[in-house]
């Protein structure tokens, strides 16, 4: 493939440093290119980790009354896989994307807050790290559990000293408390840059999607994380100084700590979900060689879901027994959601009606995505309704539910991102074929593990259970879902052999390999420091097809 | 492809807002939601204590507290427009004037904590209402205390005489906070002295 020139790229010999040189430079660094891979980096280890975990979990679940781990390791296992996917791998995964890709779509030069930018990321790291080492340290203090053991929603009072002896929820709130800082850190940095950078010409309305929803889930990280981490500080304040706020013997409330929990943690659903939506709304259109359909209805749609999110958090309460106006309340409000993101879903449709797609992995993915995430949608609608909650709350039906969501939702995405940016971030191209064998796999193996978990929960197997009893009519299911795993371990691995593989002899993959249309293609690949030897000047939403194709430009149709 | 022809050309200048009051901005939302869980706590714990002191028998309405506190959202304002003008005597007496007031605060809720952990024996272990009082006044206290280093840092650099009329965009940031943390102050006080007793 010949690599195209385009004004915007530069190409000026940087000479080849040292080993020491160039560790030093990725420590001390404050380019957001580089501050992004190291989140991609970071959060794609904690995603093995919470991988290994789930293994685990699914090992031990695989047969009735199995005692591959104890009890106790079940326990710390299913909280910190959660924790971890949610905390040190889904947000930091997106948090480097938007690192990477903001100033590139936008035309900047870098983020707002550079040093800021380097502050959030390590912050994050250093977290992640303390949490992890809680497995190392807390068991030795006091005898406590080696690991926080409550889940990932640390109900009270179960958090309280007076349930969970030794450190291990201190390292549990330590952490989420710091890698919330790094979020917050980061929320601001990106939506400041995308408020106050844009190039010449980049008003909001001609902004890409994924700029568009990065900056909706901005607004949303500073509005519902910072609550959690003030929660955590009032946890905190309870177990090292003896407060009260969540302590049920001294008058505290355990509903208390549900509601703020859930203030956060439904939109964090989103939080995670919208930036994949981003993915599939840069990708989607340029494999159907079409513009996006409904782009002012995207936008809306993604502001409308960020609104009503934040509307809907008691529904992870139904059973505490509020009252039936806040049941009836949040039932509501939950189906509502499910508007706005029809409305992304047709749209997305509407864009490859007609198109002339083209099969590559990246597009793989996002149609992969779309059935998923429909059927997340669908069992999400079902648990919207007040009774049928009642019924399956806490069972494998919820488990299945979210996991459709985030892994349906979320990774097929991410991966379709990775796909799709790898040849920017790098300069070189994934292979094809290891990508197809990847997506088959993952897509057998994810649905082989978490469809049958719908039916182990309508038959009534909780989640959390450490085992379960024969003769109940759950071994197949449980033994079909375990199954399922080695399926998408063996998909991983395509990928990961694929990233080494192709990073040190894929294809070079030029500076626009997909023929898109967004500005981080109008650079060369990988970019320069700078990004834009000349700050490009924007008269569209398709600011790189006004530039390769002079005659025919999109504003004059906009 | 070497020349790319220009479509029309753009009329209007290209400006986009700074970069410091949206920053600043951002983080106040952020610390306005931080705030909100203090405060539903707050409100949600009040006369659920099971034992006693309760508001009513130890709370007094700060009045000094407040209203130096409240003045001193004034003599930063005032600060920031004398830099603007040039006249950089003028801002630095304002700008210490600030300080002087938030230290006053500061000197307020320390003698307020000594009496009631002192006298009245209330920590944050005794009840809900001590656990809820000392969190939220504590939380604003500490945001006063992150803005008088903010303010002290500028005042070191402002007696060295390096503080010139262009670096009023940086002093407005910090204006802004310091107006957040009042405005906060006026909410604590409603929750915690007026509702709360």
């Amino acid at each position: 493939m010949t690599t195209t020139k385009f004004p915007l790229a530069a190409d000026i010999d940087e000479g080849v440093p040292s080993a020491l040189d160039r560790l030093h430079q990725w420590v001390v660094t404050v380019d957001h290119k580089r501050l992004g891979i190291m989140y991609i980096v970071m959060a794609l280890g904690f995603l093995v980790v919470g991988g290994i975990e789930a293994t685990l979990i699914r090992v031990q679940l695989a047969v009735p009354d199995a005692h591959f781990i104890s009890p106790n390791a079940f326990n710390t296992l299913f909280t910190m896989h959660g924790t971890t996917m949610v905390f040190l791998m889904g947000m930091p995964i997106l948090a480097g994307f938007a690192n990477y890709l903001i100033p590139l779509q936008i035309g900047a030069r870098d983020l707002a807050f550079p040093r800021l930018n380097s502050f959030a990321f390590w912050i994050t790291c250093f977290g992640g790290l303390l949490l992890y080492s809680s497995y190392i340290t807390a068991p030795a203090l006091f005898g406590g559990a080696a690991a926080p053991d409550f889940g990932w929603f640390g109900y009270a009072p179960l958090t309280e000293p007076t349930y969970s002896r030794g450190n291990a929820a201190d390292y549990w709130v330590l952490g989420l408390i710091i890698v919330g800082f790094g979020s917050i850190a980061g929320a601001v940095n990106v939506a400041t840059t995308i408020l106050t950078m844009r190039t010449e010409g980049m008003t909001l309305g001609r902004m890409p999607l994924f700029t568009w929803i990065t900056l909706v889930v901005q607004g949303m990280i500073l509005i519902v994380v910072s609550p959690l981490t003030a929660t955590l500080i009032l946890l905190l304040l309870d177990r090292s100084l003896g407060a009260h706020f969540f302590d049920t013997q001294a008058g505290g409330s355990a509903v208390l700590w549900r509601h703020f929990f859930w203030w956060f943690g439904h939109p964090e659903v989103y939080v995670l979900m919208l930036p994949g939506f981003g993915f599939v709304s840069e990708i989607i259109p340029v494999f159907s060689r079409k513009v996006i359909f409904g782009y002012p209805a995207m936008v809306a749609a993604s502001v409308g879901i960020g609104f009503i999110s934040l509307g809907v958090w008691a529904h992870h309460m139904f059973a505490v027994g509020m009252s039936p106006a806040a049941n009836t309340f949040f039932a509501i409000s939950t189906g509502l959601v499910s508007v706005p993101t029809g409305i992304k879903i047709f749209n997305w449709l509407g864009t490859m009606w007609g198109g002339r797609i083209r099969m590559k992995t990246p597009m793989l993915f996002c149609m992969g995505f779309l059935v998923q995430f429909l059927c997340a949608g669908i069992t999400g609608v079902m648990l919207a309704v007040v009774p049928f909650t009642w019924q399956l709350t806490e069972t494998y039906f919820v488990v299945a539910h979210f996991h459709f969501v985030l892994i349906g939702g979320l990774i097929f995405t991410v991966f379709a991102a990775i796909y799709y940016w790898f040849p920017k971030i790098t300069g070189r191209m994934l292979s094809e074929r290891l990508g197809k064998w990847h997506f088959w796999l993952f897509l057998i193996g994810f649905n082989l593990t978490f469809i049958p978990q719908h039916f182990a929960g309508m038959l009534g197997m909780p989640r959390r259970v450490y085992t379960f009893l024969p003769e109940r009519g759950l071994e197949l299911w449980n033994l079909v879902s375990s199954i399922g795993v080695p399926f998408q371990l063996a998909g991983v691995l395509c990928l990961v052999w694929n990233m080494i593989r192709s990073y040190r002899q894929g294809a070079v993959a030029g500076n626009d390999p997909w023929d898109a249309w967004t500005l981080e293609w109008a650079t060369s690949s990988p970019p320069a420091e700078y990004n834009f030897a000349k700050l490009p000047v924007v008269h569209s939403r398709r600011p790189l097809w006004d530039l390769k194709h002079p005659e025919d430009p999109d504003w004059q149709y906009e | 492809m070497t020349a790319i022809p220009m479509p029309e050309p753009i009329t209007t200048p290209w400006t986009l807002p700074r970069r410091g009051p949206v920053g600043m901005l951002l983080f106040i939302v952020a610390e306005t939601s931080i705030f909100g869980v203090f405060v539903t706590t707050y409100l949600f714990y009040i006369g659920r204590s099971l034992t006693g002191p309760t508001p009513a028998e130890v709370l007094h309405f700060p009045v000094a507290m407040t209203v130096s506190l409240l003045s001193s959202s004034l003599t930063i304002h005032q600060a920031n427009r004398a830099l603007r003008r040039g006249a950089t005597a003028r801002f630095l007496g304002f700008w210490l004037a600030t300080i002087l007031l938030g230290a006053g605060f500061l000197l307020g809720t320390a003698r307020e904590w000594h009496e009631l952990i002192f006298e009245h024996h209330l920590t944050l272990r005794t009840n809900l209402f001590g656990s809820t009082y000392y969190a939220l006044v504590g939380l604003h206290a500490s945001h006063v205390v992150a803005g008088m280093l903010l303010l002290l840092i500028v005042a070191t650099f402002g007696i060295a005489g390096r503080v010139r009329p262009e670096h009023v965009g940086r002093t407005d940031v910090i204006s802004m906070y310091w107006h957040f943390v009042d405005v906060v102050w006026i909410v604590v006080v409603t929750v915690v002295y007026v509702i709360g007793r």
